[in-house]
C-alpha cells in the first residue's frame, strides 16, 4: 500500500499558484495607487473594484483547486497579472478622459474600467463553467463539426442586417440587448476545437501521402482542399468585414496546427505562399489594406493623417524611454484607441521598456506553459488543441504588439487580457480554462486500466 | 507629491513587476526539474521540444528500479553499471513469473546518464507508457516500463 501512496503523493503546486495570484493582485493594487496619487484622483470606488477583483481571483483559484488539482500553477497568475495591469491602465485613461472633459467643458464620459471589471467577472465565470462542464477535454472531440459550424456562423454573424454593426470601418460587432459583442473572438476557440478534431483524424494521410518534387514533399491535390477552404474563408473575412487581424490570425493558426499535426515543412511553405498571394491580392484590391501597408513602411509620410495612430504610438514609446514616465505621468491618452488596440503603447510610455519587457515575458510564460501542456498530454487531440489555443494567444499578441511597435503592418486586434473589450477577455479566459484542463490531464498521475483491475481484485480478495 | 518620492515609486513599481515575473520564472524552473513532471512525449509527431532544457531530468543518474505494479510490487532493484536482463528465464537479472513475459524479454543498458531499453524480440512487447519499444529507447525517470503484467519506474 505504501508504494501506491508514494506514487500518488504528487506535488500539485496549488499553493504556489495561490501565492503568485496574490502577488499578481498586489501588483494591480500598487499600480492603481500610483495612478491615483499621480493624478490626484481620490475615488474610493477604486477600492471596491480592486477588492472584488481580488475576491473573484480567489474564488477562481478555489475552483481550480477543486476541479483541476494537478493543473499548471503558472497560467492563472500570469494572465491575472496582465488583467490587473490592463485594469489599472484603463482606470488611468478614464481619469485622463475625465480631466479632458472638465477642461473642455464637455459632459463627463462614463468610466470604462467598471464595465471592464464586469467583463472580468463574466470571463472568470466562463472560466469556471468551462472547468465544471469540460471535465475531460477529449470529450470536445465529439463536437468537432458542431464547433466548426458554430465558428463559421459566429464569424459571419456581424454581417446580418439588424444586429450587425460597423465601427471604424470594420464590421465586427453585434448589438445584443444594449451590449456590443465581437463574436469573432469566440470563433477563435470554436475553430481551434474544429481544426484539432479535423486534423487528428486526417494527420496520417496528410503527413504520409505525398510526392517528392525538388526535395520537398508535396501533398496530393485532394489533401490540400481543406487548407484552400480555410484560406478562402480568411479572405472572405477580410473582404466582407474588413478585418485584417482576424483573417491573419485564423490562417496562421491553421498553418501552425497543420505543421504540428503532420510535422511536414511543405505545409508551412504552401501556407506561406498562399499568405503571400492573398496579401498581394488584398493589397491590389482594397484601399484600406494598401493604406495600412504604406503606413507601416513610412508612417511619417502622412503623420497627421493615416499615419497618426502609429506615429503617436511611437512618440509614446520614445517618451517612455527605458524606465517609463511612471503611472499617470505620461500622455498615453494622445494615442487614438489607447484603451483597446494601443494599450501596449500606453503601458510602454508609462512603464518604459523595462515594464514592457516584463509584460512580454508574462505572455511568453503563458505560451511556454501552454506548449508544455501540449507536449505533455498523452492524447493526440489534446496535443493539437493545446498547441492551437496557445498559438491563438501567442500569435494574437505578436500581431497586435508587432503592429503597435511597427514591426509588422498594423491590424486591428485586441491585446489578450490587457485591452479594454469584453468579448476578447471572455474568449481568452475560456482559452486559459481549456489549457488548464489539458495541463491537469497531462500532469495528473496516470491510472492505467491494469491498475484499476488490480485495485478491484485487491478489494475483492481482502 | 514630491518629485523624488514619485521617481522612487516609479522605479519601485518596476522592481515589483520584475520581482513577480522572476518569481514566476523560478517556479517554472523548479517545475522543470521536478521528476514527476517528466511526462512522456507522445511519439513521433511532436515538433516541439518538451521543455527548453529537456536533459535536466536525465542529469541525475537513477540508482534503482522500482516495481510499481505486478506480482513483485514494491521490490526495488539497485542499478549499477552493468546491463540488466528481464525475462522468465532463471538466468535473467529480474525473473518475472508471468505467462505474458518471454524467456529473455528486454534489456536495460546504462548509457551515459540514462538507461536504454531494448526489446529482445519478445512475443508480447515491451512498453514505455503507451509506446511499444521497437528500437533502443531512453528510459526516463517518471515514465513506466511495462513488461507483461509488471510495470517499473526509475527512481534516484
Amino acid at each position: 500500500m505504501s508504494e501506491t501512496l508514494n506514487r500518488y503523493r504528487v506535488s500539485t503546486r496549488r499553493s504556489a499558484e495561490l501565492a503568485l495570484l496574490v502577488g499578481a493582485w498586489l501588483i494591480g493594487v500598487f499600480a492603481w495607487i500610483l495612478v491615483d496619487s499621480a493624478t490626484g484622483e481620490t475615488s474610493f470606488g477604486g477600492w471596491t473594484s480592486l477588492l472584488s477583483a481580488g475576491i473573484l481571483l480567489l474564488i477562481t483559484h478555489g475552483v481550480v483547486r477543486w476541479q483541476a488539482p494537478y493543473a499548471d500553477p503558472l497560467l492563472l497568475p500570469s494572465v491575472a497579472a496582465l488583467n490587473m495591469l490592463g485594469l489599472a491602465m484603463i482606470h488611468r485613461l478614464d481619469i485622463a478622459a475625465a480631466q479632458r472633459a472638465i477642461s473642455n467643458g464637455s459632459p463627463m464620459p462614463t468610466p470604462d474600467v467598471y464595465l471592464q471589471l464586469t467583463w472580468m467577472l463574466v470571463g472568470l465565470v466562463a472560466f469556471m463553467l468551462v472547468l465544471f462542464f469540460v471535465s475531460d477535454h477529449r470529450r470536445l472531440q465529439r463536437f468537432t463539426f458542431t464547433a466548426g459550424f458554430a465558428g463559421i456562423a459566429l464569424l459571419f454573424f456581424p454581417l446580418l442586417p439588424i444586429i450587425g454593426s460597423e465601427v471604424n470601418g470594420a464590421r465586427l460587432w453585434i448589438n445584443f440587448l444594449g451590449f456590443t459583442f465581437q463574436p469573432g473572438e469566440l470563433t477563435k476557440v470554436a475553430l481551434t476545437i474544429f481544426f484539432a478534431g479535423f486534423l487528428v483524424t486526417r494527420r496520417h494521410s496528410l503527413a504520409l501521402v505525398h510526392k517528392k518534387i525538388l526535395g520537398v514533399g508535396v501533398p496530393r491535390g485532394k489533401d490540400v482542399g481543406p487548407l484552400l477552404l480555410v484560406w478562402f474563408a480568411a479572405l472572405l473575412v477580410l473582404i466582407l468585414e474588413r478585418d485584417l487581424g482576424t483573417s491573419l490570425l485564423l490562417f496562421g493558426l491553421f498553418i501552425v496546427m497543420l505543421y504540428v499535426a503532420t510535422g511536414r515543412r511543405s505545409w508551412v511553405l504552401i501556407g506561406s505562399a498562399l499568405l503571400t498571394v492573398g496579401g498581394a491580392l488584398a493589397y491590389q484590391a482594397f484601399g484600406h489594406v494598401r493604406v495600412r501597408f504604406n503606413v507601416w513602411l513610412d508612417p511619417f509620410a502622412d503623420a497627421n493623417g493615416s499615419g497618426f495612430q502609429i506615429v503617436q504610438s511611437l512618440y509614446g514609446f520614445a517618451n517612455g524611454g527605458i524606465f517609463g514616465t511612471g503611472w499617470g505621468q505620461g500622455y498615453p491618452q494622445l494615442v487614438p484607441f489607447a484603451k483597446t488596440d494601443f494599450i501596449t503603447s500606453a503601458l510602454g510610455e508609462e512603464l518604459g521598456l523595462m515594464g514592457l519587457i516584463a509584460i512580454l515575458l508574462l505572455f511568453a510564460i503563458v505560451v511556454e506553459r501552454g506548449a508544455r501542456a501540449a507536449v505533455a498530454t498523452r492524447d493526440p487531440f489534446g496535443n493539437l488543441l493545446a498547441i492551437g489555443l496557445t498559438t491563438v494567444i501567442g500569435l494574437q499578441t505578436f500581431i497586435v504588439i508587432g503592429g503597435v511597435t511597427r514591426l509588422v503592418p498594423l491590424t486591428g486586434l485586441t491585446t489578450p487580457f490587457l485591452s479594454y473589450g469584453g468579448s476578447s477577455l471572455v474568449a481568452n479566459y475560456i482559452i486559459i480554462a481549456l489549457l488548464i484542463r489539458i495541463s491537469n490531464a497531462a500532469r495528473a498521475p496516470e491510472v492505467t486500466d491494469a491498475e484499476l483491475v488490480l485495485r478491484q481484485d485487491g478489494d475483492g480478495s481482502d | 507629491m514630491s518629485e523624488l518620492l514619485l521617481s522612487i515609486l516609479r522605479i519601485g513599481f518596476l522592481v515589483a513587476l520584475w520581482w513577480f515575473v522572476l518569481t514566476v520564472v523560478s517556479v517554472l524552473r523548479r517545475d522543470l526539474q521536478a521528476p514527476r513532471d517528466a511526462k512522456p512525449l507522445t511519439p513521433a509527431r511532436s515538433g516541439k521540444r518538451p521543455s527548453p532544457r529537456p536533459t535536466l531530468r536525465a542529469r541525475k543518474t537513477s540508482t534503482q528500479l522500482v516495481i510499481v505494479e505486478g506480482a513483485l510490487t514494491g521490490t526495488a532493484i539497485p542499478l549499477g553499471s552493468s546491463p540488466i536482463i528481464i525475462g522468465r528465464a532463471p538466468d535473467a537479472t529480474i525473473v518475472l513469473d508471468d505467462d505474458f513475459v518471454s524467456t529473455h524479454h528486454a534489456r536495460l543498458t546504462p548509457n551515459g546518464n540514462h538507461w536504454m531499453v531494448e526489446d529482445l524480440g519478445s512475443t508480447n512487447g515491451t512498453w514505455i507508457d503507451r509506446t511499444r519499444v521497437t528500437t533502443p529507447t531512453v528510459f526516463r525517470p517518471g515514465t513506466q516500463l511495462r513488461i507483461g503484467r509488471t510495470s517499473m519506474e526509475l527512481s534516484s
